[in-house]
């Protein structure tokens, strides 16, 4: 079993009417099967309304399966005492960057989650400068969050989850309300996490550009999984992707178009080199 | 115009007074409001006015800085001043119709002028020179002993030092929905009283629901970091009175001593 | 019916250690009819210059006029000149207040002083042209989805009838389907009702498939200001100032470097294409062993 693993999760959302009572029922995430393991570093991708967003919550416990189960390193997470110990292991990062920071200064708010947790004075500390490091926000520690960019602001967010010492990093749309450049910043931080402290990522988007560099893509449409493999496998099928309202980088919409005019080159051209190089042998 | 309050802003230095426990802080801001309604002559205020300003330069905080927080309360300042000149009774120095400008109300409206001034500033240093976050810890470590009759200090706290966080947001929010709604053809400055209630609608509006998701969304990821009350919660910054803050009370008891000493010799 | 900025300076918090420079003597002209893109990072001043242009900022320094007319006169009717000059910002969470769709697009026309019947047609006639369904005329506005979002705030605009529209950043937050339908909605507005489009992006691709003019904000200053292809001509000083051109301009490029005939300076998809299958006909190319030779 992986460190998340999803079987026949499914969610409804409920709409009460004035008395309470439940008028209607919307099903945003349906028959979730999805194994993710330790170190991997995943990107799920799917159009607003996907049911993305709610899967991903699911990872965290902040909500609960309607039907089915999700394991968090083994933990069911509609086993009630255990909430605390699954949010500890898979910390998760927002869309709006203003409305998840809660300290006024940057080391206070990395330091917000280890208090929650009960840590020693000393192991904050310890864990913040870490932290910090980690997402080179050290030389920000003092700052105030309203004055650094959104860029900076998501790697402060991320050092407070990183702060946790999780075994895996959900994003929710961490970069939809960010400048390229901020883009740029924090998937430069997600993946060196990855890499160099080997934690698990899921990486929610709906930017093609950001998950060519993933291990595995998980496409959602209408709340189910409807594609899955590396990003060169689903780059390669640009008619399935555009019937779920998404599209491809603009090098392998070129290379897509250029094999359907007829020219001898290979499926699922993700980068400029790759597709200079089938062009010019 | 809001943006010019100063209170709850916080101005990064590394001062003596900045390094201050906030317990310190808070006792020292109670301490100097107190000795400014103790003194009631010159030499009192001038008194009042040698220790605030040792304190600002102390602070090294830009003085600019402290008194951009007084035109806020200038409204304020000139209603009491106007009714104190005019309300109150003694020696009539003009008259004018039905209102009597008096000694007594000038030396009133100076006297309230100055408290409300120094009040202003008073605080401002605090919350210029101590993070909103030491300043609930510090309120909350003071009135921990309510937590006995079931007040819930810590939740108080936290709410208190979130709000602190998010009004600059939501200012500058305030500006951009003003905007969006003047290039709509909204007005916010003419018409009567009514009119202008009736015109903040849509300001108003936009507003409260966007409080309310930023709302939400704080809640639900201070949830997905694992906070859950006050219970089990240990603390990043700690308060512990250090040596500077002895001294600090020593300096703070002194000068409560010379502003009762001056009350009850009548200086 | 032209917007022209003349030596305009902004300085935030003139006189204070806060002093900033948002603009730097620019000077601008926007005629009739034009399609313009502005880029430019965040905090390079392009927010700071559209603000300008419906008079919502008053400059620093510097004239703003308006068919000729100098916007900051002292009895000139500023309300007037922005329902001229439509601007819809960038969130439409800041302009949505109204229980209804119809009611909030009907908030512009009558601030103009039109009666409800006849804000009511524009708002209708508005919200058909950005692509809205009559049948959720009747919706909250909240209860939509980003995209409608979007559509109504536009709508809000347009039902005021501005000769020139400025958007800032209308994609933000959308999915590509979402951000295409929307800018295609924009391109067919600028073409049925004539009207000049201002278009705020980050994304060079949407740019330079739909503007003819573009404006590059740096530092407070006019970097460019030329067709999309010229601009993109200068990608290395594009990416010194935190900016790049559209991933196609690189891949030709490249393929020119590479010895394939193509021209650098397509910007666009389906330039790209043409160029390249031109070039590899005109070499023969053993790649083209397929159907391509026929066509």
């Amino acid at each position: 079993m992986g460190i998340i693993k999803a079987a026949k999760l499914a969610f409804d959302y409920l709409r009460y009417d004035e008395d309470g009572n439940v008028e209607a029922t919307q099903r945003a995430v349906d028959g979730v099967d999805l194994d993710i393991q330790a170190g991997e570093f995943v990107a799920v991708l799917g159009h607003n309304g996907s049911g993305k967003s709610t899967f991903a919550k699911h990872i965290n416990a902040l909500l609960i399966p309607t039907e089915g189960t999700i394991w968090i390193d083994g933990i069911d997470t509609a086993k009630e005492p255990e909430l605390w110990k699954v949010r500890q292991k898979a910390g998760m990062v927002f869309q709006n960057p203003d409305n998840q920071i809660i300290g006024t200064v940057v080391e206070e708010d990395v330091g917000f989650g280890p208090e929650n947790m009960g840590i020693s004075t000393g192991d904050i500390w310890k864990r913040v400068d870490e932290s910090l490091q980690k997402t080179g926000m050290t030389a920000y520690r003092h700052h105030s969050p309203n004055k650094l960019s959104g860029g900076q602001k998501q790697r402060v967010a991320i050092a407070g989850v990183m702060a946790m010492r999780p075994q895996c990093i959900v994003l929710d749309e961490p970069t939809a309300m960010l400048d390229p450049n901020g883009r740029k910043e924090v998937l430069e931080a997600v993946h060196q996490l990855n890499r160099q402290e080997n934690v698990t990522v899921v990486l929610i988007t709906h930017y093609m550009e950001e998950v060519i560099d993933a291990d595995r893509v998980v496409v959602m449409d209408g709340g189910h999984v409807v594609m899955q493999g590396t990003p060169k496998e689903i780059f390669s099928q640009v008619e399935t992707l555009k019937k779920y309202r998404l599209d491809v980088p603009q090098v392998t919409l070129l290379a897509h178009e250029l094999k359907q005019s007829g020219v001898d080159i290979p499926d699922g051209i993700l980068t400029t080199e790759e597709l200079v190089n089938a062009l010019c042998q | 115009m809001i943006r010019d309050i100063t209170i709850g802003q916080y101005y990064p230095a590394k001062s003596v007074i900045h390094k201050l426990d906030p317990r310190t802080k808070l006792f020292g801001t109670l301490v100097f409001i107190v000795s400014v309604f103790l003194f009631h002559t010159v030499v009192g205020y001038a008194v009042a006015t040698v220790f605030l300003a040792g304190m600002i330069l102390v602070s090294t905080v830009p003085v600019k800085f402290i008194f951009k927080g007084l035109k806020a309360i200038f409204m304020i300042l000139l209603i009491t001043m106007v009714f104190n000149i005019l309300l109150t009774p003694g020696e009539a120095i003009v008259t004018l119709g039905i209102f009597k400008i008096t000694r007594e109300g000038i030396s009133m409206a100076v006297r309230m002028a100055i408290r409300l001034i120094y009040l202003v500033i008073g605080s401002s240093l605090m919350t210029l020179t101590t993070t909103p976050n030491q300043l609930t810890d510090g309120l909350e470590k003071s009135l921990r002993p309510l937590n006995k009759i079931h007040v819930p200090v810590h939740e108080i706290a936290m709410m208190m030092s979130i709000a602190l966080r998010f009004i600059p947001i939501l200012l500058e929010e305030t500006d951009k929905i003003m905007k969006a709604q003047i290039a709509r053809g909204a007005d916010f400055e003419n018409g009567n009283l009514i009119q202008k209630v009736k015109n903040m609608v849509p300001l108003l509006v936009p507003l409260f629901i966007s409080a309310f998701r930023r709302a939400n969304d704080l809640a639900m990821a201070m949830e997905a970091r694992c906070y859950h009350g006050g219970d089990n919660r240990t603390q990043m910054k700690p308060l512990k009175y250090k040596k500077r803050d002895h001294i600090a009370y020593l300096i703070l008891f002194a000068y409560l001593a010379v502003a009762i000493g001056f009350r009850v010799v009548g200086l | 019916m032209s917007i022209e900025l003349k030596n305009v300076t902004y300085t935030y918090s003139p006189g204070t250690s806060y002093e900033i420079h948002a603009l730097k003597d620019i000077n601008l002209n926007i005629p009739d009819g034009q399609f313009i893109g502005v880029i430019g990072h965040t905090g390079s001043g392009k927010s700071t210059l559209i603000q300008h242009l419906n008079a919502l900022i008053q400059p620093t320094s510097g004239e703003v006029l308006y068919n000729g007319e100098d916007v900051w006169a002292e009895n000139y009717n500023r309300r007037a000149l922005r329902s001229e000059v439509g601007l819809v910002f960038q969130y439409p969470e800041h302009q949505l207040f109204e229980s209804d769709v119809l009611s909030d697009v009907c908030f512009g026309p009558m601030n103009q002083g039109k009666s409800r019947e006849e804000a009511e047609e524009e708002a209708k006639k508005a919200l058909q042209q950005v692509g809205f369904k009559e049948k959720n005329f009747n919706k909250s506005p909240f209860d939509l989805s980003g995209g409608q979002k979007k559509r109504v705030a536009i709508a809000g605009v347009l039902a005021m009838n501005p000769k020139i529209l400025i958007l800032d950043e209308p994609t933000a937050g959308l999915d590509p389907k979402g951000r295409d339908e929307i800018l295609d909605q924009i391109a067919e507005l600028h073409k049925v009702r004539g009207i000049t489009i201002i278009l705020v992006s980050h994304s060079m691709e949407d740019v330079a498939k739909y503007v003819e003019r573009l404006i590059v904000v740096n530092h407070g200053k006019i970097a460019f200001d030329d067709t999309p292809k010229k601009v993109f001509s200068h990608y290395k000083e594009l990416e010194e100032m935190g900016l790049a051109a559209p991933q196609i301009t690189y891949i030709m490029h490249a393929l020119k470097e590479k010895g394939l005939p193509v021209d650098p300076s397509d910007t666009t998809v389906e330039e790209a294409k043409e160029d390249i299958l031109r070039a590899l006909r005109e070499m023969n190319s053993p790649l083209l062993k397929g159907g391509a030779q026929n066509d």
